[in-house]
């Protein structure tokens, strides 16, 4: 029978290797869906893997999904690495949106272009906000950060939809449920013209630069990952697992805070029910899939991002759910963790029972 | 004084869902291991009954369809957490994740469903009784059912030999091992059960709770009976009582409502979370109670090393 040995040391080729696999058996499954729905599986791949690829205004709509995924994602590196599990990143992406929209609402014509940079700041600072609250209950009442950060996903829901539903709601907007459309000076600066990418994917790509530099390149990057991996050994060298903790949470927060903001002031304009977009759990997959690895986090951020153009054209062209995105984002979770196996252990035929 | 009464009912009926499922999950922890994927099982259990209700006309085919459907996804996490070693919070996010799609993948086409008419149930002659008649005897028979679980529960747990061995699987799974015991036989099998018990869960919410189909219609019910196991302190009769406890959360809103409370909608339906943050917090505050109540291997795997 086939049995699992411990390799001596972790397989450096299957840590690389099993997200390729991982990929590969993904799309295997995916095409054993569209057969199984009665379509055509080479024009479901396509619709995934070829047409976000194939002009210049795709690849930037592909930039503009990929944004907030890499930065969310991003944040959640550092956070996982130091083995505390913000799983509501999706909260902190929502307070951050909503905090960056409250300060959009408050310019009106004669206000300068400054105030987009004060939008997104309290954008960060909403999203850290946020992952504060789980912060001091896990640091001061031991509550567990997975429940609390996720209970507080939905509690952001209902504020959200107290502000757009109640105070801030649009009074010339026909009583739907959202806020007036943003001024102009708000707005994310874009990059070119007839492209909506905007200068979140710079700052995307200075956060993959500066986590990278945090991680592998600072002391305190250093103190946060031996306490995720090994909390005694920190211990005795006097890293402090309290500040490894807000620390976690206040980066994976701001960012996530962060990309709240670059949504709401960026390509959607205003605060409406829909801003929840599953982008902060998509993140979580991301980080995953990219090795909780600045770099390799890039890559998993544009292939997420084909993933949900894939599932928008699915859903147009093809008539399938949209839906058919989170199904390929669990199965791809689900690929990666069983790949991973083979980074620790190696398979190996024996005869007869062990 | 009626609508206390059906207040009463309707908080049985809540903390009915809410109670299957973490007994599922505490049989789970029992053995050691943490199911994240609560949420998405019963997701994909809700579609699975609800459309097995559909098709059959049975709510008992709905029932095991969803059952069904709950312990397949935990022999998949099984397999994963137990067999090939995967960390358990990650792979039962992944499950979370995956049913959350899955079910709306799925049950697409079921949106604009309806169920047969369902069935009123309640006990002949105490049904009749004024007021305690419409809080406790107009029951669905798994209302009744789960009491009758937990104390099977308790009692197979605390009293039975084949009980003792499955928490000392959770508390020393090598003491276990060492005693001849294959702790991952045990462990899996005890992963299903409890899956089965969060696809019951899941069914009873799209088949009795509210006979319908909606997208996440779970609404974070999984991610509460994961934090009422802890609450419990891992103790069978203390997770029935925390599932009414916020069974009754969830229903105040509606009762606030009814009265005229003059409180933001959002602000009641987010009191159940608010609630379950708040009782983990002071739960938690004494890491050293939890720590002596916990089952000793929670979250870790084990490999036979011989």
């Amino acid at each position: 029978m086939l049995k699992l040995e411990l390799r001596p040391e972790a397989s450096e080729l299957w840590r690389y290797g099993s997200p390729l696999l991982a990929l590969l058996i993904t799309v295997a499954l995916g095409i054993g869906l569209f057969v199984l729905l009665g379509k055509d599986p080479v024009r479901g791949l396509q619709m995934f893997f070829w047409e976000p690829l194939k002009s210049a205004y795709a690849l930037g709509e592909l930039m503009v999904k990929a944004t907030p995924l890499l930065i969310i994602a991003l944040g959640l590196a550092v956070c996982f690495r130091s083995n505390v599990w913000n799983i509501g990143a999706e909260g902190q992406f929502v307070i951050g949106a909503v905090a960056a929209g409250g300060v959009a609402l408050l310019a009106d014509k004669e206000t300068g272009r400054w105030i987009v940079v004060v939008v997104v700041l309290a954008g960060v600072a909403g999203g850290m906000f946020w992952a504060a609250i789980t912060a001091w209950l896990k640091d001061k009442f031991h509550a567990n950060e997975i429940l609390v950060s996720l209970m507080l996903v939905y509690v952001a829901d209902m504020v959200l939809g107290y502000l757009v539903y109640g105070p801030w709601k649009d009074p010339a907007g026909y009583n739907f449920p959202q806020t007036k459309s943003f001024e102009a000076v708000t707005q994310i600066p874009r990059l070119m013209s007839g492209s909506r990418v905007s200068v979140g994917l710079i700052l995307a790509l200075v956060g993959v630069a500066a986590v990278w530099i945090f991680l592998f390149r600072t002391r305190s990057g250093f103190a946060q990952q031996v306490g995720g991996l090994a909390p005694s050994a920190a211990r005795y060298a006097g890293f402090s697992s309290r500040k490894a903790l807000w620390l976690a949470l206040l980066t994976s927060g701001g960012a996530a805070g962060l990309a709240g903001a670059l949504e709401v002031a960026g390509p959607i304009g205003q605060l409406t029910p829909y801003i929840p977009s599953g982008y902060g759990f998509a993140a979580i997959i991301v980080a995953y899939v990219g090795r909780l690895h600045p770099v390799g986090i890039v890559f998993s951020a544009v292939l997420m991002s084909m993933f949900y153009i894939g599932g928008e054209l699915a859903q147009s062209r093809m008539g399938l759910p949209k839906s058919i995105t989170g199904v390929f984002q669990g199965l791809l979770l689900f690929s990666l963790l069983a790949c991973d196996t083979l980074v620790a252990y190696r398979l190996r035929w024996q005869s007869g029972r062990a | 004084m009626e609508s206390y009464a059906l207040l009463v009912a309707a908080t049985l009926n809540a903390g009915t869902v809410l109670a299957i499922a973490a007994l599922g999950l505490l049989i789970n922890e029992k053995v050691g291991v943490v199911n994240l994927g609560a949420e998405g099982m019963m997701l994909c259990a809700a579609i699975a009954g609800f459309a097995a209700v559909v098709h059959t006309g049975s709510d008992m085919v709905g029932f095991l369809a969803g059952m069904g459907a709950g312990a397949l996804l935990g022999a998949i996490f099984g397999v994963m957490v137990i067999y090939l070693g995967t960390n358990q919070y990650a792979t039962g996010l992944a499950l979370s994740l995956f049913g959350v799609g899955f079910s709306a993948f799925v049950g697409i086409t079921y949106v604009q469903e309806k169920l047969p008419p369902r069935t009123q149930f309640e006990i002949p002659f105490l049904a009749d009784i004024p007021l305690v008649g419409s809080a406790f005897f107009k029951q669905h028979p798994l209302v009744y059912g789960v009491i009758a679980f937990v104390l099977a529960l308790i009692w197979f747990l605390y009293k039975t030999r084949t009980g003792l061995v499955l928490r000392s699987v959770g508390e020393s799974p090598e003491s276990a091992h060492a005693l001849g015991y294959s702790v991952r036989r045990i462990r899996f099998l005890a992963v299903m059960v409890g899956g089965a018990l969060c696809g019951l869960s899941g069914a009873y919410i799209s088949v009795v709770y509210t006979p319908l189909w909606v997208e996440g219609m779970v609404a974070g019910k999984g991610w509460i009976a994961l934090a009422l196991t802890t609450f419990a302190t891992w103790r069978p009769a203390r997770i029935l009582l925390g599932a009414y406890l916020f069974g009754g959360v969830t229903m105040l809103q509606f009762h606030l409502q009814g009265l005229g409370v003059q409180v933001p909608s959002q602000f009641l339906s987010a009191l159940p979370y608010l609630a379950t943050i708040v009782v983990l917090a002071l739960i938690s505050r004494n890491p050293a109670w939890i720590r002596v109540n916990m089952p000793a291997s929670l979250g870790k795997p084990f490999h036979p090393s011989s």
